[in-house]
């Protein structure tokens, strides 16, 4: 009886700190074009209301690189743009924080921003809770005969396929028709004898 | 008879998992971590990132379509064996779903062969083949063998 009123109480706990944590949401990777500009969302759920106090944070860290840079902060109602590393003169904030959006526009995209992209947001007092990350990847450029062939392959064989599927039902179809249609005559046949006969008959009575 | 229809349809779905792994992850090629090949290509040249699509490769094109159709084809004869399983003729073979799923078979092999063939004129020589290409050489005898059983198989009542 104590052991299963423990075993409640730890379980309830649980889910009292799961209810007062803050989850975060940002995508899980980003394909861009050199030179284009970029969106990175980040939003989250939590059980407070939006409090004036909700702070967001964005890290990058490089592909390769062990440590990473804080490049973006909003707090206080303000928001607080790199001017000093690689996003300086690049980076926008394009949130919404009463709306608890936190997502920032990164332009003229380069190589050199491959990596890993962490948000991170608070909702005093909720404030317990993991960042998540988005990793970005840069392009060259999109190949202009980017999935022709791949669509053109699958398009052909699927289409031969519902072709050969439709000739099957279509010789189904036809085949029944056609013994349908002869059986028809058939009896058609059987039945004007018969009448023809009877007509015989009733002809010499009359 | 229950266990025969249940461990073939295990190896049904075992086949169509390990399809939409191989097809879907991007990982046929490996670079110490870093994965890629199949959708795009990202080689790392004096520490920085250099990511591609992979539009120049005509052969890497036909591998994508062949394992998507691969994959489309596995899914068809699933879903076809579940409506012949109630509408086929006591004794009745299942034709039909083996003809899809040794169809299967037949474009994931050529899917393998094609990325097996062409691989070492584009690769380095510290690359290794990733996990998604090992799934794909995989897929190839179960769905062979899936196809066959569906062959040999016949419904009693």
């Amino acid at each position: 009886m104590l052991s299963v009123l423990a075993l409640t109480s730890v379980v309830l706990l649980g889910i009292a700190s799961q209810i007062t944590a803050i989850v975060v949401y940002t995508s899980w990777e980003r394909h861009a074009l050199v030179g284009s500009d970029v969106r990175l969302s980040c939003s989250f759920f939590s059980w407070q209301w939006t409090s004036p106090d909700v702070t967001f944070s964005w890290h990058y860290r490089p592909d390769g690189a062990k440590e990473g840079i804080a490049i973006f902060h909003y707090v206080g109602g303000a928001a607080y743009v790199d001017n000093k590393g690689p996003f300086r003169d690049r980076l926008e904030f394009v949130g919404n924080p009463s709306r608890r959006d936190g997502s920032i526009l990164i332009k003229n995209l380069d190589f050199s921003d491959n990596g890993t992209f962490t948000c991170d947001a608070k909702n005093p007092p909720d404030i317990a809770g993991r960042p998540s990350s988005v990793r970005l990847l840069v392009f060259e450029k999109v190949p202009v005969q980017a999935g022709v062939i791949t669509g053109a392959i699958i398009g052909v064989v699927l289409g031969l396929l519902i072709l050969i599927v439709a000739i099957y039902y279509l010789m189904r179809f036809l085949v029944a028709r056609r013994v349908f249609s002869l059986s028809m005559s058939k009896h058609g046949k059987k039945g004007k004898g018969k009448e023809g006969s009877q007509q015989k008959q009733a002809g010499p009575l009359k | 008879m229950l266990a025969i229809l249940l461990a073939t349809i295990v190896l049904h779905l075992t086949d169509l998992i390990i399809l939409f792994i191989s097809t879907c992850a991007n990982a046929w090629r490996t670079h110490g971590v870093v994965n890629y090949d199949l959708w795009h290509d990202c080689t790392q040249t004096n520490g920085r990132y250099h990511c591609r699509g992979t539009g120049d490769a005509d052969w890497l094109q036909a591998v994508q379509a062949l394992m998507v159709l691969a994959t489309i084809f596995c899914l068809i004869s699933f879903i076809i064996f579940l409506c012949q399983l109630f509408t086929l003729l006591k004794g009745g073979r299942f034709f039909f779903t083996a003809v899809f799923q040794v169809l299967a078979s037949l474009f994931v092999m050529s899917g393998a062969i094609i990325y097996t063939v062409m691989s070492p004129e584009w690769k380095n020589e510290s690359d290794g083949y990733g996990y998604a290409f090992v799934l794909a050489w995989l897929a190839f005898p179960l769905t062979l063998i899936s196809g066959f059983i569906y062959i040999v198989l016949r419904k009693k009542e």
